[in-house]
Order: structure tokens, then sequence, then C-alpha cells
């Protein structure tokens, strides 16, 4: 390996180059075009530099009532998350050992993961519809619909996380020891406390990334939430609707906003899993380093 | 939280039988099998209420009666009727059912063969190109990152690049290539493939790049040892060993095109016609049943791909 590198690795470094500037460039030209003047329109050159449209977004004096969807995709994007992580967590422990109906299970999670999103957000809106015709028949006639951010929509967007959550618990397992949870069982540790001592610090880092991905497939989330939701719009929603009317940048202010908080939640997650990573590194184990 | 705790206290069994104190608690009393359940119930329980039950309640009201405003539970035939309707009558011309997926399958076909030109590529670069697990890391992550991002502002994205007015336009003209701005870079089956290549890649390099870790560098040198080209390596041993991360890759992108309605409406301008758009557009006409018998005809269709792909390759051993 001493030779430097083949002419291939130049070709495929341009190559993956090129694919990360097609990743990345037009997202990074609307996050500057929502800076636009306000005499500034869709698209370049820019008219003057200001946050007009930010704060027109903030003032609420633009078309979506921006606050309240913002809250309501927070709260959901939170209780997925944090779902996700328990459900996927357990569930994941118990694929450690062989149980009826594991591969029933592992097949509705990969089934969920991979049947078309429309298909799954309409079954839900029918189920709810029927739920609600039955309450209606028999129970109370004045009742409105179950359907709603945190029964139809909740559930529909648990669709798409724990299938995530749940494979990447199987990549953590694929690479634990269990020796260590052996040793923590020869010390005299009972179950919780292996779990909690010995296995959750070691998985941590992991877990965190599904929380990560738990929030942010949800704060995003579109295709599911389109029929299932109920009366009121997640802020991706609306961002869709807005797609076909708007003729300004506070399309592209929207789009910013939604972002940082994306952004904000990455950079929060990575820089844990970072942190935790070097804890690891620093305190985990003093094999090999000789007697101090 | 108490109960998620309770679930994760019974952690292991092999941990009850070793440990003496742990024998006495409540832990000994539950069966393995037991708190297998417990662990995995709650996420199957979500899966049956919200994924299972939903997709037999498709199948049902597919075969409902509908009039303009409500749905009637009684059996017909009709959802499936409207939908096919024409498709005998009017041969040997295509009806609009038809056009419509072979329109889909061939967005599907397109995006297909370029995320697997691009994702293979990448992957490779990753794979046998980076040497440093930093860097691998870190390149890894940014390929990462966009997807963790909304998909809607992803496709918006393209709006000030390929307009009308947009930067590609103006460059064309700028450098005389063009005269006039040209009109199909957007709201066209162009943009629509674009939108989808550039959303989508992403699930075509992730299972590439985890077949092509996982291959044993040493074959690579004994295939160049025995005087195989470059090219030669590539066709009789690497691809060979990352095809079933290719064909899981396959199977993420075509299932995602072929009931993709949101970017093909979008970036097509909500002009182009496709599978998953039907559904939505009954949905809106409130056509349930019709809506239905639509879902069931792309979940056929979906599921006699993916058959056909899992053929090839043993999923579940890859995970």
């Amino acid at each position: 390996m001493k030779e430097g590198r083949p002419r291939s690795f130049y070709v495929l470094a341009i190559f993956f180059a090129a694919y990360t500037l097609f990743l990345y460039g037009p997202m990074i030209a609307i996050y500057v075009l929502s800076f636009q003047g306000p005499q500034g329109g869709l698209t370049f050159p820019m008219n003057g530099v200001s946050t007009f449209w930010i704060a027109k977004l903030f003032q609420g004096t633009g078309i979506v009532d921006l606050g309240a969807a913002f809250r309501r995709s927070l709260l959901l994007g939170i209780i997925v998350m944090i779902v996700t992580v328990v459900l996927s967590v357990a569930a994941g422990m118990a694929f450690r050992r062989k149980f009826k109906a594991q591969s029933i299970l592992f097949y509705s999670a990969i089934a969920s993961l991979i049947v078309p999103s429309i298909i799954t957000s309409l079954g839900i809106s029918l189920e709810f519809r029927i739920i609600d015709d039955v309450i209606k028949g028999t129970f109370n006639e004045n009742f409105e619909t179950s359907m709603g951010l945190l029964t139809s929509g909740l559930g529909a967007h648990l669709t798409w996380t724990l299938p995530f959550g749940l494979l990447i618990m199987f990549a953590i397992f694929n690479r634990f020891d269990p020796r260590l949870e052996e040793a923590a069982r020869d010390l005299g540790a009972t179950p919780w406390q292996a779990f909690r001592h010995v296995v959750l610090p070691i998985i941590l880092p992991s877990v965190i990334g599904i929380g990560l991905f738990g929030f942010t497939l949800s704060w995003d989330e579109l295709a599911r939430s389109s029929q299932a939701i109920g009366a009121v719009n997640t802020l991706p929603l609306d961002l869709q609707g807005l797609t076909t009317t708007v003729t300004n940048p506070d399309i592209y202010a929207l789009g910013t906003v939604i972002s940082a908080v994306s952004f904000t939640v990455i950079a929060l997650a990575l820089g844990t899993i970072h942190m935790l990573n070097k804890r690891q590194a620093a305190k985990g184990s003093d094999a090999g380093k000789g007697l101090v | 939280m108490d109960t998620s705790e309770d679930i994760l206290q019974q952690a292991s069994p092999d941990l009850v039988r070793g440990s003496e104190t742990a024998r006495r608690s409540k832990a000994a009393r539950l069966s393995p099998s037991f708190i297998s359940w417990l662990q995995a119930g709650p996420m199957m329980l979500v899966f049956l209420a919200f994924f299972l039950i939903p997709l037999v309640f498709v199948v049902i009201v597919s075969f409902w009666d509908y009039n303009e405003y409500q749905l009637l539970p009684a059996f017909s035939g009709r959802g499936y009727t409207d939908t096919f309707e024409g498709c005998i009558a009017q041969l040997p011309d295509l009806c609009t059912i038809a056009k419509t997926y072979l329109k889909t399958l061939k967005l599907c076909f397109l995006v297909w063969v370029i995320t697997l030109f691009i994702g293979f590529w990448v992957a490779y670069f990753l794979a046998f190109h980076v040497k440093s697990k930093t860097w691998q890391m870190g390149l890894s992550l940014l390929c990462t990152i966009p997807f963790w991002t909304s998909n809607v502002i992803r496709m918006i994205a393209w709006i000030p690049l390929l307009g009308r007015n947009g930067l590609v336009n103006s460059g064309l003209v700028k450098t005389g290539l063009i005269n006039h701005p040209v009109e199909w870079l957007l709201f066209s089956e162009f943009s629509v493939v674009l939108a989808l290549v550039h959303l989508f890649t992403f699930f075509m390099v992730v299972p590439i790049f985890n077949s092509m870790v996982r291959i044993d560098k040493s074959l690579i040198e004994a295939a160049y040892d025995a005087g195989a080209t470059g090219f030669q390596t590539l066709v009789n041993v690497i691809i060979p060993l990352a095809k079933p991360g290719i064909v899981i890759g396959s199977i993420f992108v075509i299932t995602i095109v072929m009931g993709d309605f949101i970017t093909i409406g979008v970036m097509g301008g909500q002009q182009i016609a496709a599978a998953g758009k039907i559904i939505e557009t009954r949905v809106n006409a409130l056509q349930f049943p019709a809506a239905a018998a639509n879902a069931v005809i792309l979940l056929v269709i979906t599921f006699l791909i993916i058959t056909m792909m899992s053929r090839i390759v043993d999923i579940k051993k890859e995970l």
C-alpha cells in the first residue's frame, strides 16, 4: 500500500464530491434565499439581505399559523422519540433469545417499512373512521372523531420509526459481547442491575441514535401523516400545502426554520454520542494499560 | 415509565438462573417466554393496531359500496370496476389505470437505475478507498444528515435552481447555449426523477456499503494475485458479494417510488399521474372503497416485485 493511491481513487473522490454537492447544494440555496430582502423573489439573484421573511413568519401574519403547527410537530416528535426508544430497546432485548412470534414481529417491522406509506396511512384513516362510526352508532350520536395528533397521528409515525429503531438494535447486539453481562451476573447483579449498569451504558450511544431517528423522522414525516393526522396539520403538511400557492420567499423561510430545528437536534445527538464514546474510551477499560 | 422499567427489569432469563439473589426475586417466578412477551409485546401491539389491522381494513373496505358522500358497508366490486373502467372496452388503447401504472413503472425504473449507479459507486468509494475509520464515519455521516432533514424542503430546494428564472436557465442563457429559458426543467418528469434520486439514493448507499465493508479484503487481493484485472475483480468478486446490499437497496427504492405521491405531486406540479396519486385523489373525493381498491392493487404489485427480488437473496440472513 506504499505505492500511493490508484487513479480510480481520484475519479471516485471527484464522483463522491459531486454527489455531496448534489445533496447539499440545493438545500443551501434555499437557506440563503430565505434571507432575501423584502422585495426579493423566489429565485436568485438576491434582492438585498434581511431577516424580513423569517420575522414575518414568527409574527403570524403569514399564511399558516406557524406557532401552533410548530408546537404540534414538536410535541408529536418528542413523544414519538420517547416511545420509539423505549419500545425498540425493549424489543431489541427480547430478540437476544428465541421466543415465539419472533419472526412475526420481525416481518411486521420490515413490512411496515416497505409497504407504501400511502397504504398504511389510508388504512389507519379507514380504521379510525370505522371506530368513529361504531362509537356514534352505539354510544354517543354527537361524538366527533377519535382521529387526532396523538391517536392516529402518533400510530402512523410509529409504524415508520419503530422499524428503524429495531434494526438499529439488531446492529447493536450483533457486536455486543455477552460476556460482559455474564461477568455482571457472576458478581451477583440482578437482571435490572446488569441492564442498568452494564448493558445500557455500553449501548447508550446507539440508543441516542435511535432517539435521533425517532425525532427527525417524525418531525419531517409527511406521507403517513397525510391521511391519518385528522383535522390539524403538522408543520411539514403545512409546508407542502404552501408549495402550490406561494409566490414569495416565506416558504423558504419556513423551510429554513424547520431545518434549523432538525440540525439542532442532529448536532445535539451527535455531540452527545461523541462525548459518550470518548468517555467510554477513556474510562471504559484499563486493559492493556499495565499496572498503575 | 414504570411499565417499561418493569419490562427491562426482566432483562435476561440467563441472569435469573445464574444468580442466587435474583432467584428469590420476582423475576425468577416469570418464565422466559413471558418476559420476552413483556419486552416485545408493546411493539407488536403498535404494529397490530396501526399497521396490520389497518391493512385488513383496506382489503375489506375495497369491497364495500359507496356514494357521493359516504361509505356503504355492503359487498360490492365497484371500487375495482370503477378503477378498471374501460380497460376492456377501449382495447387496443390502454385505459387510464394501465397508462398510470406504466408511467409509474417507467419512473420507478429510471430512478432505480440512476440510484443504483450512484449508490454503488458512492458505497464503493466509502468501503474500499477511504482507509481511515474516522474518515469513513465522517463521510457516511455526510451522506446521512440530509436523510434526517425534511423531504419537502429538499424538493422545494430545486425551485430556485430549475425554475423559469432559476440558476440553471439563467446560466444557460448567459453562456449562449439556449436563447430562451427551457420549461421542462421544473414541474416535469425530469424534475420528478431528479428529486427522487436526490431524496432516495441514501437507501441504496447504506445497504450496499454494509455488504461491501463485510467483504474480506484478502479475497480481492487473491483475485489480484491470480491475475484478475480491476474490472474482472469488480464483476466476479465484488458485485456478487455486494448483491445482498444491492437487492435490499433496490427493494427500498422501488417500493418508495411505487407508492410515492408527494414527490411526484410537488415536483410534477400536480400534473403527473402515478399509482400513489390515484389513491390520494380518490381519498380527496371521499371515494374510500375506490381508494382502498387501488391500494390493494398497488400492494399486490409491490409484493410481486419484492417476492421476485427476494428470490435472489435471503433478507433475514443479511440483517
